[in-house]
C-alpha cells in the first residue's frame, strides 16, 4: 500500500459532517436535513446498530401525564443536585425547560411510547427523582416505550431521517481531524469500511456525535463500538476534554455478561437484596431506597460487597429481586429485561432474582461545549470556541449530567441538544460563518496516524494491548478509588502508550478491514482512558461518582468545578461552572442525601 | 475436547472464490454466545470480518447463517447450535458476499425504505402528543420491536427470487406497523402501494421468517393482515388472479 497524502485521496466536500449516527448525530442531522444545507452523516454502522439502541428505561421529561402538576423546575433541581453541582445550570435549565417540547417531537414523529389510561405518555419513576424540589417525594417523570425506549427512539430518529432524505455514508469510519493553520477544524479524515477508500470530508462544521467509550473498561454495558472515537480525535489534536474522571457506574449489570437492566425495574417496585435477602438499600438512603443517585446505590452495592454480604459462590455480586411483581406487570413493562436475563443470567426474573454488579455505564466527561454545542477550549482563563467543530450527546460535556448523570437524562441529553446544534448551525451558515481551507500539508498531517499503522510491519497485537489497557482501568480506576494505586495506573498506562504507538496491524487489505478498525478505536480508547486517569488522579476531593478512599468528602472550597484536561501538556486546568440559569434562582450547592 | 469451526472465507482482493476455513477451538468449560467463539478465533487470526456491536441482541449486526439457520450470533449459545462437535458459520443467504461473514445489505434497506417507514399524519397538533388508546398501542406490539437484523429476509425463498421486487418479510412487517398504528393516517396509500404482484404476494407462507427471527416476531402473520386487508378492497382482487406469474 503506498504512503496516503492529499493529492491521492479524493476530498469529498459538505456543509455540515456529522460524525456518528446513534441518537444525538441523527437528531443533529435531521434538523439539518430540513435546511437544505448539504450534510453528511459519517457513522461507523448502520445507523440503527449504534449504542443508542440499547438505552431501555426512558427519556426522563416534564410532560405531566403521570402527574399533572409536574414542573419542569423539579425536574432541574433533581438533576443539578444529582449531578453534585457541578452541572452547568444555564445547560441543566435549557435541557429541562426545552425537553417537553422535544419529547413531544419524537411522539409526533412517530414513537410507539406506552401508554396511560387516558392515552397519553406513560411514565415511571426513576432514581433522582422527586416533585415540588425533593419535598413531595417520589416522581415518575421518565417516559417509556416499554423497556426498549432507547430502540424506539433510535429507530424512530432513522426513519425520520429517511423521510427528509438525510445523507448517509454508512460505514465509514473517520480516523482524524483535519485542522488548518488557524487551528479552526476543516473536516476529517475518514475511510469506508466497505472498499478500504480513504477521503478527506471537507466541512464548515463537524459535528462530533460518537458517544460513549465505556469499553475502557473491562466490564461495562457498553456495545463493541463504544471506543470513544471522536474524543479520541479531539484529545489526539490537542483539544481538551471536560471532566474524564467522572464515569458512571450502571447499579444493575448482569453479573458476568455486563447487559444493562434498566433502573426501571426498581421504578416498577423491583429492589436489590444481600445473601441475606436484606433489602439493605433501605440502610443506606432512608428516603429514596433503591431509587437513590446511581453513584450512591453503586458504592452501596460494592460496601455490601466488600462487607462480605455478596451472593454467590465468591459473594461478588447483589441480587435484583423483581418476582414479587408478578407475571403480568413484568411481561408488560418489563419484557426485554425479561428476555435480557434468560439469555445472559439463565435466570427467568419471574421466578428468581437477577445476579447484578456496578457495570461501566456511562461517561459524564466529554469534549466542553456550550449549549449550542460548540466546543471550546480555555484562552487566559476564558472559554476559546474552536471554529468548525461542535459536540453533542455522550461525547460532549454541555454539562447537564456533572459528576452524576440521572437515568434517563441521557436521552433527553441527546435529543435537546442535538436539535440544539442542528438549529444553530443553520442560523450560523445562514449569516456565512466557515472556515479557511486546509492546507495540503495539513491534511498530510492528519493521514499521519493512519499511515503509521497500514505501513507497520512488526509491534504489538491490537487484541492483547486492549486487553492490557481494560484491566489497568478496571483495577485502578473503578467505583471507588485511591491515590497510590492510581498513581501505579498511571504509570501503567505510560507503558501502554509506547504499544499504542506501535500496534502491528496483521491484516493490510482494503475490504471490510475490521483489523484497522479495531486498532484505530484502540488508540482512540486509550486517550481516553488517560485522560480519565490523569484528571481522577488530580481531582482530591469525592463527588458525584468519582469517590476516593482518601479524599472522601466532597471540597466545595476547591473543587466546586469542572476539570479541563489538556493532552499536549497532561496538566489538568479547572474551569467554573455556571450558577446563572436565566428563568430561575440558581440552586446552590447543599449537602447531597437521599 | 477439540471442535471444529468452519467459516466461511472470502476477501475479494485475494480469493477468487469463497472457501471454509476450518478452525480447531477447545470446548468452552462454560457455555459461550457463537459471538464470544467468533471473537476468541479473531484473537487468534485477526483477518477474519464480520459485524457486531451490542453483543446483547437489540442492535441486529450480527446476524449470520448459522449451522444451516439464520440467527443472531450474540445471542445463540454454542450448545444450541453445535452439532457432532461441529460449527458451520455462514453469511446471511441470498445477498453479495463483501468479505468473510460480511454481506451487502443494499437491497435489504432499499426495501425498507420502499415502505415508506415513518409516521405519516399532516394533522398539525397544537399541543403536547397525539393521543393514543393503551388498546391501541397495544396493536404495534410484535411489530416495532423489528431489529433490521435480515435474518427472515434472508431466509426467505421468495425474497432470494426476487430481492428487488418482492418487499420481504423484514419490510412488510414495517409496512404493517404503520398500517396498524392508530396515529398514521396513510393506510390507503400504503395499501396501494403493496397491491402489485410481487410487493406482498411473492409471499407463499413458507414461514422460514417466523422460525428465525431472533426477537419472536411473526412477519408471516403481519403479511397475512395485509393481504387480508387488500382482498377487502374490491379493485385489488383482480390482481391476484390475472396474477400469471407464479
Amino acid at each position: 500500500m503506498s504512503i496516503l497524502n492529499s493529492s491521492n485521496i479524493s476530498t469529498l466536500e459538505f456543509d455540515v459532517l456529522v460524525i456518528g449516527g446513534g441518537g444525538s448525530g441523527m437528531r443533529t442531522s435531521l434538523e439539518l436535513a430540513k435546511s437544505g444545507l448539504k450534510t453528511a452523516v459519517v457513522s461507523k454502522v448502520f445507523p440503527t446498530r449504534s449504542h443508542t439502541v440499547s438505552a431501555q428505561g426512558g427519556i426522563t421529561c416534564a410532560i405531566a401525564s403521570a402527574d399533572p402538576q409536574d414542573d419542569w423546575r423539579w425536574h432541574m433541581y433533581d438533576t443539578v443536585k444529582g449531578s453534585d453541582y457541578i452541572g452547568d445550570q444555564d445547560a441543566i435549565e435549557y435541557m429541562c425547560s426545552e425537553g417537553p417540547k422535544a419529547v413531544f417531537e419524537l411522539e409526533h414523529m412517530g414513537l410507539p411510547f406506552s401508554r396511560t389510561a387516558n392515552g397519553r405518555i406513560y411514565q415511571r419513576p426513576f432514581g433522582g427523582q422527586s416533585k415540588d424540589f425533593g419535598k413531595g417525594g417520589q416522581a415518575a417523570r421518565t417516559c417509556a416505550a416499554a423497556d426498549r425506549t432507547g430502540h424506539a427512539l433510535l429507530h424512530t430518529l432513522y426513519q425520520n431521517n429517511v423521510k427528509e432524505g438525510s445523507n448517509f455514508l454508512n460505514e465509514w469510519f473517520a480516523v482524524d481531524l483535519v485542522l488548518n493553520q488557524l487551528k479552526e477544524v476543516t473536516g476529517v479524515i475518514a475511510f469506508s469500511i466497505e472498499s478500504g477508500e480513504v477521503a478527506y470530508l471537507k466541512a464548515q462544521a463537524t459535528v462530533l456525535a460518537t458517544g460513549g467509550a465505556g469499553r475502557i473498561y473491562s466490564s461495562t454495558t457498553n456495545a463493541l463500538i463504544n471506543t470513544g472515537d471522536g474524543l479520541g480525535m479531539s484529545l489526539r489534536a490537542g483539544i481538551p476534554a471536560q471532566d474524564m474522571e467522572m464515569w458512571q457506574f450502571h447499579p444493575t449489570g448482569i453479573y458476568g455478561a455486563g447487559s444493562l437492566v434498566t433502573e426501571g425495574c426498581r421504578g416498577e417496585g423491583g429492589y436489590l437484596i444481600n445473601k441475606d435477602g436484606e433489602r439493605f438499600m433501605e440502610r443506606y438512603a432512608p428516603n429514596a431506597k433503591d431509587l437513590a443517585g446511581r453513584d450512591v446505590v453503586a458504592r452501596s452495592m460494592v460496601l455490601e460487597i466488600l462487607e462480605g454480604r455478596g451472593c454467590g459462590d465468591e459473594k461478588d455480586h447483589v441480587f435484583l429481586k423483581l418476582d414479587h411483581l408478578g407475571a403480568d406487570v413484568l411481561n408488560a413493562k418489563l419484557p426485554g429485561i425479561c428476555e435480557l436475563s434468560r439469555t445472559f443470567a439463565a435466570v427467568d426474573p419471574v421466578y428468581e432474582p437477577i445476579p447484578v454488579v456496578p457495570t461501566c455505564h456511562y461517561m459524564m466527561g466529554g469534549t466542553p461545549t456550550n449549549i449550542h454545542g460548540q466546543a471550546f477550549k480555555i484562552s487566559s482563563s476564558n472559554d476559546e470556541y474552536i471554529p468548525g467543530l461542535f459536540s453533542v450527546g455522550e461525547a460532549a460535556c454541555v454539562s447537564v449530567h456533572g459528576a452524576n448523570r440521572l437515568g434517563g437524562n441521557s436521552l433527553l441529553d441527546l435529543v435537546v441538544f442535538g436539535r440544539a446544534a442542528g438549529i444553530h448551525i443553520n442560523q450560523a451558515m445562514k449569516s456565512g460563518g466557515g472556515v479557511a481551507d486546509a492546507s495540503k500539508d495539513d491534511i498530510d498531517k492528519a493521514l499521519h496516524n493512519l499511515n503509521i499503522l497500514n505501513e507497520s510491519s512488526s509491534g504489538f497485537e491490537v487484541s492483547t494491548v486492549k486487553k492490557e489497557l481494560q484491566e489497568v482501568m478496571q483495577n485502578y480506576f473503578g467505583v471507588f478509588r485511591r491515590g497510590d494505586y492510581m498513581e501505579k495506573g498511571v504509570a501503567a498506562l505510560n507503558d501502554i502508550r509506547e504499544k499504542i504507538e506501535n500496534l502491528h496491524l496483521k491484516d493490510k487489505s482494503a475490504a471490510f478491514n475490521t483489523n484497522r478498525v479495531e486498532a484505530i478505536e484502540l488508540q482512540n480508547l486509550f486517550e481516553v482512558a488517560e485522560a480519565t486517569a490523569i484528571s481522577s488522579l488530580q481531582r482530591t476531593e469525592s463527588r458525584g461518582a468519582h469517590a476516593r478512599e482518601d479524599y472522601p468528602d466532597r471540597d466545595d472550597e476547591n473543587w466546586l468545578c469542572h476539570s479541563l484536561y489538556d493532552p499536549t501538556t497532561k496538566i489538568l486546568g479547572k474551569r467554573h461552572v455556571n450558577f446563572e440559569p436565566s428563568q430561575v434562582e440558581a440552586f446552590p450547592p447543599k449537602v447531597r442525601t437521599y | 475436547m477439540t471442535l471444529s469451526i468452519n467459516i466461511y472465507r472470502y476477501n475479494p482482493e485475494k480469493d477468487k472464490f469463497p472457501y471454509m476455513q476450518s478452525f480447531e477451538f477447545e470446548k468452552p468449560k462454560r457455555d459461550i454466545m457463537v459471538l464470544e467463539l467468533l471473537n476468541q478465533l479473531k484473537e487468534k487470526d485477526p483477518t477474519i470480518s464480520y459485524r457486531r456491536s451490542c453483543r446483547e441482541g437489540v442492535c441486529g449486526s450480527d446476524g449470520m447463517n448459522i449451522n444451516g439457520k439464520n440467527g443472531l450470533a450474540c445471542i445463540t449459545p454454542l450448545s444450541s447450535v453445535i452439532k457432532k462437535n461441529k460449527l458451520d458459520l455462514r453469511p446471511l443467504p441470498g445477498l453479495p458476499v463483501v468479505r468473510d461473514l460480511v454481506v451487502d445489505m443494499t437491497e435489504f434497506y432499499a426495501q425498507y425504505e420502499k415502505i415508506k417507514p415513518f409516521l405519516q399524519n399532516d394533522t398539525p397538533v397544537d399541543i403536547g402528543e397525539r393521543l393514543q388508546s393503551p388498546e391501541d398501542r397495544d396493536k404495534l406490539d410484535g411489530l416495532y420491536e423489528c431489529i433490521l437484523c435480515a435474518c427472515c429476509s434472508t431466509s426467505c425463498p421468495s425474497f432470494w427470487w426476487n430481492p428487488d421486487k418482492f418487499v420481504g418479510p423484514a419490510a412488510l412487517l414495517q409496512a404493517y406497523r404503520f398500517i396498524a398504528d392508530s396515529r398514521d393516517t396513510k393506510t390507503a396509500e400504503r395499501l396501494q402501494s403493496l397491491s402489485d404482484p410481487f410487493s406482498v404476494y411473492r409471499c407463499h407462507g413458507i414461514m422460514n421468517c417466523v422460525s428465525v427471527c431472533p426477537k419472536g416476531l411473526n412477519p408471516n402473520e403481519a403479511i397475512g393482515e395485509i393481504k387480508s386487508m387488500l382482498l377487502s378492497n374490491k379493485s385489488n382482487q383482480n390482481i391476484i388472479t390475472s396474477d400469471k406469474a407464479g
